[in-house]
């Protein structure tokens, strides 16, 4: 299942400044997973040393939060646009 | 009409991506110079970006988010180049400054001689000594304050904050000036960028109240609603900064809100400045996004550092509407991150589902020992007719909040009422009219005294 992802700007280094990149996967943990296998160490920008969100990062399916669904577990349909956001915007 | 407005848009969008590569060129080169090349920006005592979660710097420039862990970034300063030395000499500076919040320049990331650019130059507001909502509330007397911002140029305290990006905006070339906003802050960037010479194109959601469209209207600028709440309009900026109709904006809680969220220090700067250089014991500040609250804390803390006050404990207390309470759920639950919600209240200032710096204020609460609670939006119409009736301030909801939530934790026993207490009111009730609709007349009457008689007032 192929879906398209959304790169912001400081991620844009592994990608060779492209902000969207195909990738392959079911859910949002494999997506990423196949992200890192095409452009080594983007994983370890967006996941913890445990493997999770960091906590700074929002990443949106189709306009749903992960946060609101099932995180990493997200089911990831094909086409399915994936966005990754920093989270520190906005407000005050 | 609308049709009219878009077009007017499309063609700003246009003439603005031209802008965009010089501009993108400009913050390059400004980012480079940071580090000690040529043409350094001159934002005064800011030396650089720091992160703060891994303490990754990089040099000033209009980046928000640190590359190597996401967190947010912040101004590092180094005071001891830009400003005296002697803690006396700094504070004669200040007493002597303008009565605005350029009093505080040599702690801000802005150049020394910002006092004479073309800005809103907000600040300076009242400290309203509330002895009688005081005496309703079971407080000490001469002990309860209220830091009353609605009296700043557009009616909020977002002026201080955009008189901050105003600068960083300046120093780093950018000539549109955007936002995402829940109403007070569209208002702000509006007549910021119109006395400062910027263009403008501001976000905000598009069923926010009549006084806060108009307001943030009637400045020129183009502002655009959008079919969702406050994070659809976030995240809907977030993107727009990645591609390229929007690279070469400055948007002011985005890629400029390092310098942008500084501009709430000086609220804790004015506050003990005007207690005559004392901390307050507790201070009662809205959560939205929770930055606010976690630069009032940074501001105390250089006070403390730089010898201006006397270190001693306080006390910060976060509130929040109950209908968008995700920084409450989680002090409550013990939690130190935040689960976003879908926001349902009256206080659309506040209403912020996902809020950036939520996990700061959860840390500052529990440091300090403060608590965050939520009220209900009929404690928040409450507490606005309470503020009003007793100290003549006419608040917006999310003053409202900030009282209804004093009033709760006095009752709960977590606000000593004892201690000197400090309640934020960040807004004007102009702008939220809705929320207190159902009052107004007394009586209707003909123009004769009888008719005033039968009326049965006097």
């Amino acid at each position: 299942m192929s879906v398209n992802v959304r790169i912001p700007t400081i991620l844009r280094t592994y990608t060779g400044g492209q902000a969207e990149v195909t990738a392959e996967g079911g859910t949002l943990g494999e997506v990423i997973a196949d992200l890192e296998a095409n452009h080594t160490g983007i994983a370890a920008r967006v996941l913890d040393d445990q493997g999770k969100l960091r906590r700074f990062v929002n990443v949106y399916v189709n306009d749903d939060d992960v946060r609101f669904e099932q995180g990493l577990e997200t089911a990831t349909p094909d086409g399915a646009g994936v966005s990754i956001i920093p989270a520190v915007a906005g407000g005050c | 009409m609308r049709k009219m407005r878009r077009k007017g848009l499309a063609s700003m969008a246009a003439q603005t991506h031209t802008v965009a590569s010089t501009t993108a060129d400009t913050a390059v080169t400004a980012a480079t110079a940071g580090t000690g090349s040529a043409a350094p920006v001159d934002l005064g005592p800011a030396a650089a970006l720091s992160c703060r979660e891994c303490g990754h710097q990089v040099p000033l420039g209009p980046v928000f988010a640190c590359e190597e862990c996401f967190g947010p970034l912040e101004i590092a300063y180094d005071f001891a180049v830009h400003t005296v030395a002697d803690t006396e000499e700094l504070r004669k500076r200040i007493e002597a400054g303008p009565a605005n919040i350029w009093r505080y320049a040599p702690l801000l990331p802005v150049p020394a001689d910002v006092a004479t650019k073309p800005n809103i130059n907000p600040g300076w507001t009242h400290l309203v000594k509330a002895d009688n909502l005081a005496r309703e509330l079971g407080v000490d007397a001469g002990k309860l304050f209220i830091k009353d911002d609605s009296g700043n140029p557009t009616h909020s305290f977002k002026d201080r904050v955009v008189a901050q990006a105003i600068e960083a905006a300046r120093a780093f070339g950018f000539t549109t000036l955007s936002c995402s906003s829940t109403g007070n802050l569209a208002g702000a960037v509006g007549a910021a960028a119109a006395r400062a010479g910027f263009r403008s194109c501001v976000f905000i959601p598009h069923d926010l109240e009549q006084g806060k469209v108009v307001m943030a209207a009637v400045y020129g600028g183009e502002l655009v609603g959008i079919e969702g709440n406050y994070d659809d309009v976030n995240r809907f900026c977030s993107e727009l900064i990645g591609d390229p109709a929007g690279e070469g904006w400055g948007f002011v809680n985005v890629n400029l809100r390092p310098y942008y969220a500084e501009g709430s220090k000086t609220l804790a700067y004015e506050i003990c400045e005007q207690l005559g250089w004392q901390l307050p014991d507790q201070l009662v500040v809205p959560i939205a996004s929770g930055s606010q609250l976690t630069k009032i804390d940074k501001g105390l803390q250089e006070l403390i550092k730089l010898g201006l006050v006397e270190d001693k404990p306080y006390k910060i207390f976060g509130a929040q509407a109950e209908g968008c309470s995700p920084v409450s759920v989680a002090f409550k639950a013990g939690h130190d991150v935040v689960r976003p919600q879908k926001p349902n209240t009256i206080a659309k200032s506040l209403a912020i589902g996902n809020p950036a710096d939520g996990p700061y204020v959860l840390d500052i609460a529990r440091r300090t020992g403060g608590a965050v609670e939520d009220v209900n939006d009929e404690q928040v119409v409450d507490a606005i007719r309470l503020l009003a009736r007793t100290e003549g301030i006419f608040a917006e909801t999310a003053g409202g909040v900030t009282v209804g939530v004093t009033k709760k934790l006095i009752e709960s026993g977590l606000l000593d009422p004892t201690l000197t207490t400090v309640v934020l009111n960040t807004g004007d009730g102009l702008k939220t009219l809705d929320a207190v609709a159902d009052i107004g007349l007394t009586a209707t009457i003909r123009p004769s005294l009888e008719s005033f008689r039968d009326a049965g007032l006097v």
